[in-house]
């Protein structure tokens, strides 16, 4: 087995160059995606029997959760990389991560917000998913706050990174209390997103949409992970061919 | 905690020579250290005492002076004033160390850091963590809660103050060379000691009440031993990454 | 096209949602291309300043 494109995975100038590349297959493809999702989601799915037309939020929460949720792993798991291998290229990648997943953790609390109060009849619960949402979006902001504190670029790296690593294997101890606080209350969990035999109108917009989303965020990730490299490297001549035309 | 850790008569570098201390001396040091040292400046150590006394006092002002209304919202009031203090008091558990440069000489000793850095949280905790759990039944009953429910409040506050003081030595290490880090420090360190909050917040609620406290007790001293066990080592790392 | 832009009564909910969500996408878009920029201009001026000094 060769792992040469593995190991090159680690050189700036290798990654630089196929993020490039890879940027408008993926920008695009999420684009097309998106769009087929949202003409699904908003004209092809039927109206739901209990939500009306207001169930079609779905087709944008479900997404932004999954953002939120998806790019925090990422993070994570390119900082550990980092950190264990010292890899500069994990810890840019992890630096990219941030801003994009804090975002769509906003709109995922937002448009739970707007679901929730003509559904629920409120905007905000604290259920288990919709708290634990709130933690991550303050465990981002500490991520990206501790990033800018700290001044030397290789220490806001490791630093951050570690705090990355502590606060995933905090999730899930965050995620199960809050669970068990609100089985104690009985308050009703508010998005059931594994809705029972959601019909295939339904479901396929959904499918297109979180598709779509994950390229987005393939997309954004290359286009900052390019900014971050560069502003990791002090030299090379790979710069200048880059950099200059 | 100062610089006059010279006068105190504990050479940091001798004693703690690698193999000639051995880690559990080397931790015994450390603790016995940080306690003479803190013991000097008792106005430090009272200061969270006295911020929970204050928090504790605001509730009744901005609710009702009526203790049934109270005893309703006392387990929050009392969890929320200790994990506020134990944030203010985290302030000073690597601080004056990082800046002499004993926590340099800790690294540098040849000891396992980790060690080191539990005595340091230990003896954090024995400072402030403990008497806040004394002073919890003084506040517990001004806000209403019965003397039966006392107990069972004083053993949460216990284990909850000491998961609080590791979890906070983690954010502490990362934000080392931080100027004016205590909100940094407070962003950092709240999210994860949300589970502390909740699960000590329902055994108040349930000592009040007169009710089984057992499960959310075990709970809290299982987050205790996760926070034991691998809190101080990301500390250590969290040191590590700030001075290398 | 009106029954489409009232959602059954739920367009005070749902368009807000939408056009928050497109909003942060947009954003993003945008914020990831200008960091890109930022980052290419000071590499090209750290690239020329370490020129005149060789």
């Amino acid at each position: 087995m060769d792992f040469t494109w593995f190991h090159r995975l680690g050189s700036p100038p290798h990654v630089y160059g196929l993020a490039q590349r890879l940027t408008p297959w993926l920008g695009w493809s999420a684009a097309l995606l998106i769009a087929a999702g949202l003409y699904g989601g908003l004209w092809l799915a039927p109206p739901d029997y209990q939500q009306g037309d207001g169930f079609r939020i779905i087709y944008v929460h479900a997404p932004s959760a999954w953002m939120s949720l998806m790019v925090y792993v990422t993070m994570a798991l390119a900082a550990a990389v980092g950190l264990v291998w010292r890899i500069k290229v994990a810890h840019a990648a992890a630096a990219a991560c941030a801003p994009i997943g804090a975002s769509f953790t906003l709109a995922a609390l937002a448009t739970g917000a707007l679901w929730g109060e003509p559904m629920w009849g409120t905007y905000w619960q604290w259920d288990p998913r919709l708290t634990s949402e709130l933690v991550l979006f303050f465990l981002y902001l500490g991520y990206m706050g501790l990033r800018a504190a700290i001044e030397d670029p290789q220490r806001a790296d490791r630093a951050s990174a570690l705090l990355a690593v502590v606060g995933s294997i905090n999730v899930p101890i965050i995620h199960y209390s809050v669970t068990w606080w609100n089985s104690l209350h009985q308050a009703p969990s508010v998005m059931r997103l594994a809705r029972p035999a959601m019909p295939a109108a339904m479901l396929v917009p959904l499918l297109l949409m979180l598709l779509g989303f994950t390229l987005l965020f393939g997309a954004l990730l290359l286009v900052r992970l390019r900014a971050e490299i560069l502003t990791r490297e002090r030299g090379g001549a790979w710069l200048r061919e880059v950099l200059v035309p | 905690m100062s610089s006059s850790s010279i006068r105190v008569g504990l050479p940091v570098n001798e004693e703690l020579d690698g193999g000639q201390a051995g880690a559990l001396a080397a931790v015994a040091l450390a603790l016995r250290r940080d306690l003479t040292l803190a013991f000097r400046r008792p106005a430090q150590l009272l200061q969270p005492l006295a911020f929970f006394a204050l928090v504790t006092m605001l509730f009744p002002l901005a609710i009702s002076p009526q203790l049934a209304q109270l005893r309703l919202v006392a387990p929050g009031a009392l969890w929320a004033g200790a994990l506020l203090a134990s944030l203010l008091a985290l302030d000073f558990l690597f601080r004056d160390d990082a800046q002499d440069g004993t926590l340099e000489q800790y690294l540098l000793s040849g000891q396992s850091l980790t060690a080191l850095l539990f005595a340091k949280t230990a003896a954090h905790w024995l400072l402030t963590g403990l008497p806040l759990a004394l002073m919890t039944p003084l506040a517990a009953v001004s806000l209403g809660a019965p003397a039966s429910a006392l107990a069972a409040i004083v053993a949460a506050v216990l284990l909850g103050t000491l998961t609080l003081s590791l979890l906070g030595s983690i954010g502490a290490g990362l934000t080392l060379n931080i100027r004016r880090s205590s909100a940094l420090l407070s962003l950092l360190t709240l999210p994860l000691s949300l589970p502390v909050l909740i699960f000590g917040a329902r055994a108040t609620q349930q000592a009040i009440a007169g009710a089984a406290v057992l499960a959310p007790l075990e709970l809290l001293a299982a987050l205790a031993v996760l926070g034991v066990t691998l809190a101080p080592l990301a500390a250590a790392a969290a040191v590590r990454i700030s001075l290398e | 096209m009106r029954e489409f832009l009232d959602m059954g009564g739920y367009a005070a909910f749902v368009w807000p949602a939408y056009a928050l969500t497109l909003a942060v996408v947009i954003a993003n878009v945008l914020a990831a291309r200008r960091a890109l920029r930022r980052a290419q201009l000071l590499g090209r001026r750290r690239l020329s300043a370490r020129g005149e000094g060789a």
